[in-house]
């Protein structure tokens, strides 16, 4: 015990200093960059390698689709009877199928020989049946299938969410009358929307994305009610509210941006769907009257004459193909990379 | 010394009822007849089990509900019936509210600056750009936080910093008045001391009077001058922090303190948990009835000198 204590009367008053401010302040100092959403999720989409080489893949199907408006190896809507059915020929390859011969009754004939065709044309995809460049009505069929694509998902998203915004916040009773009549819209099957469209409008791009939009928004809307009634009794919604802040303002500064993640995610899923509808659309015969084309039309096109001209089918069914598995694992990879947890 | 001896009553709540889809099947009666009343300066203690309606009190107070029944004075105005945006605007700045979740109470797309200066951008508090910064530092300040911390994200702060964050978006429209909704239930043990301790410094300064809701009653009695007890929507018991502390009369209460763990073994050992049984039906009315100066017990007419006697024979040990 003595000892002790002559050891405290050991140090005198000055030997000891107050602890300095600064080092209080430097342990909340947080050292990490400060990252926004966006650069958040850009880093963990990233990772994602299907989803990056889906993205390339898509940048570049619509950099040459759009790209085809000014540079088009032919015209895509040019009739030459002369050169009707050639099949592909690529300049400085042999392969049976891409050199411009094709086997009649056993034998491999150069059709491009036969039909007199200049030395230096060559049509990349082959021709149809109406001698027009495959590859020239392949871009623009893409190029027009991305746009009503496109546009439909956009008008999809500003009514979607609108709609479940405004059932989402607003709740009780217009929130039961809003539902209802979404329930009624959605037991209209959208083919004969289509059908009944067609004989109001002519058949062209402005009424396929109409006969999209009438019902391609519902689940739109549900999903981002279904996100709003969950966000708008988060604690920091009331802080809002308690703070004096207005219903809309709430809506957009609070709840759109913490659903704009799913909002993303449904949309890029809704891109492929609205493709493949409009594909559908074309295939049966309802979609765009000829000489536009769709990537649906040239499959309508294409699949009479498989059997002889193989070609004119494998490029649409090809390039749809692609285009749809990029974009939905693109959208898988935005989801998983705005929502790591998969919270929703 | 005046202020003490004629308190002024700040907030004066008269009978509030909130019932949720009353009328119907599935009525629920989260306050039923409460009546309280809290003086300026001092801190007003809400404690009860969970469910028991200390928040939805606190929510009816502040108008994010709106209440079934009863009249609530602020300073005098009855603000359970205020209309127009005018007054609604001025009444969102006298009295605010701090969260129980840390991690749920701040917008995770907005940073800091943004979520505090929110009540001075609504207000129009700030004369320009760099008077609104110049607040939000001032305000980051007050609760412990670096100026640096205003460009940040609320992800990536810890629970404590955070609540001081809630604290200042709070503190940032002047109010008078702050309804703090276990604000500390959700954070260590370690950080709660620091948060009380803030919000017991931050009263001293700007003079705020608190109603602190919360289920830890040793906190509560820490922070508060006066406590409520509440079970099932109704206040039970009603006095200054010590009394009810040290002479909890009405059974729920004294289950409540039976069950309050102390670090002593020995008096562990011995502890026995008062487990509380609701009085049977017995068609009495109940109301809250004054049994000593101050001390209110929710009890009928006929139960006031048994109480009474209670306290006595509990002040006499």
């Amino acid at each position: 015990m003595e000892q002790t204590q002559l050891n405290v009367k050991q140090f005198s008053a000055d030997s000891f200093e107050p602890l300095i401010h600064a080092e209080r302040e430097s342990r909340e100092k947080i050292v990490a960059p400060s990252l926004t959403f966006l650069q958040d999720s850009w880093r963990r989409l990233k990772k994602n390698k299907g989803a990056v080489i889906s993205l390339f893949i898509l940048i570049a199907v619509a950099v040459i689709a759009f790209g085809s408006i000014w540079v088009s190896p032919h015209d895509p809507t040019k009739q030459n009877v002369k050169y009707i059915n050639l099949p592909p020929k690529i300049p400085g390859v042999s392969l049976d199928g891409f050199n411009g011969t094709a086997l009649i009754g056993g034998q491999r004939v150069d059709k491009y020989a036969q039909a007199n065709v200049p030395e230096q044309v060559h049509f990349y995809l082959g021709t149809d049946g109406l001698g027009r460049d495959l590859l020239s009505r392949l871009l623009m069929g893409t190029r027009v299938s991305l746009i009503i694509a496109i546009i439909a998902a956009l008008l999809d998203l500003s009514i979607g969410v609108t709609y479940g915004m405004i059932s989402g916040m607003k709740g009780g009773k217009v929130d039961n009358v809003m539902q209802r009549v979404l329930e009624v819209l959605s037991g209209i099957p959208n083919l004969v929307v289509m059908i009944l469209m067609l004989t109001i409008f002519e058949p062209g791009m402005t009424s396929i994305i109409l006969a999209m939009i009438v019902t391609g928004w519902i689940t739109m809307a549900r999903i981002v009610r279904a996100q709003a009634l969950k966000i708008k009794d988060q604690e920091y919604v009331m802080a809002a509210r308690t703070l004096g802040e207005s219903s809309s303002k709430i809506a957009l500064k609070h709840v759109l941006p913490n659903i704009s993640g799913v909002i993303i995610v449904q949309m890029m899923f809704s891109i492929p769907s609205a493709i493949f509808f409009e594909a559908f659309l074309g295939f049966i015969g309802l979609g765009l009257r000829p000489p536009a084309a769709s990537l649906g039309t040239l499959l309508n096109e294409g699949y009479k004459t498989f059997r002889f001209l193989p070609h004119l089918m494998w490029a649409p069914a090809i390039t749809l193909s692609v285009i749809m598995v990029c974009f939905n694992l693109l959208a898988d990879g935005l989801r998983d990379a705005f929502d790591p947890k998969m919270k929703d | 010394m005046n202020q003490v001896a004629m308190p002024n009553k700040l907030l004066d709540v008269q009978n509030l009822k909130q019932y949720f889809h009353p009328g119907q099947e599935n009525e629920v009666r989260a306050v039923d007849n409460v009546s309280f009343h809290i003086y300026e300066g001092e801190t007003f203690g809400l404690v009860g089990e969970s469910g028991c309606g200390k928040s939805t009190t606190g929510r009816s107070i502040i108008r994010l509900y709106h209440p079934t029944d009863g009249e609530i004075y602020f300073n005098g105005e009855d603000i359970s019936k205020l209309k127009g945006k005018k007054n609604m605007q001025q009444f969102r700045r006298d009295i605010q509210m701090i969260y129980q979740d840390p991690y749920a109470s701040l917008n995770p797309r907005m940073k800091v600056q943004d979520i505090i200066a929110e009540g001075i951008d609504i207000h129009g508090l700030a004369e320009s750009d760099a008077d609104r910064n110049q607040q939000v530092n001032d305000l980051l300040e007050l609760v412990g936080l670096d100026k640096s911390h205003a460009t940040r994200y609320p992800h990536e702060f810890s629970g404590g910093q955070r609540q001081r964050i809630g604290i200042a978006r709070a503190l940032a429209v002047q109010p008078r008045f702050i309804i703090c909704d276990e604000p500390i239930s959700a954070l260590d043990v370690s950080i709660q001391a620091q948060v009380v301790n803030l919000l017991q410094e931050l009263q001293r300064k700007k003079n705020l009077t608190y109603l602190f809701i919360a289920h830890d009653l040793s906190m509560v009695k820490y922070i508060s001058d006066r406590i409520g007890v509440m079970h099932f929507g109704k206040l039970v018991e009603v006095g200054t922090s010590e009394e009810v502390y040290r002479f909890g009369l009405h059974p729920y209460t004294e289950s409540l303190l039976s069950a309050i763990p102390l670090p002593d073994p020995d008096y562990e050992r011995n502890r026995r948990r008062v487990t509380y049984q609701a009085p049977k039906e017995d068609g009495k009315e109940r109301s809250l009835k004054e049994i000593a100066s101050g001390h209110y017990i929710y009890c009928s007419d006929d139960e006031v000198p048994f109480y009474q006697k209670k306290l006595e024979q509990k002040k006499r040990q």
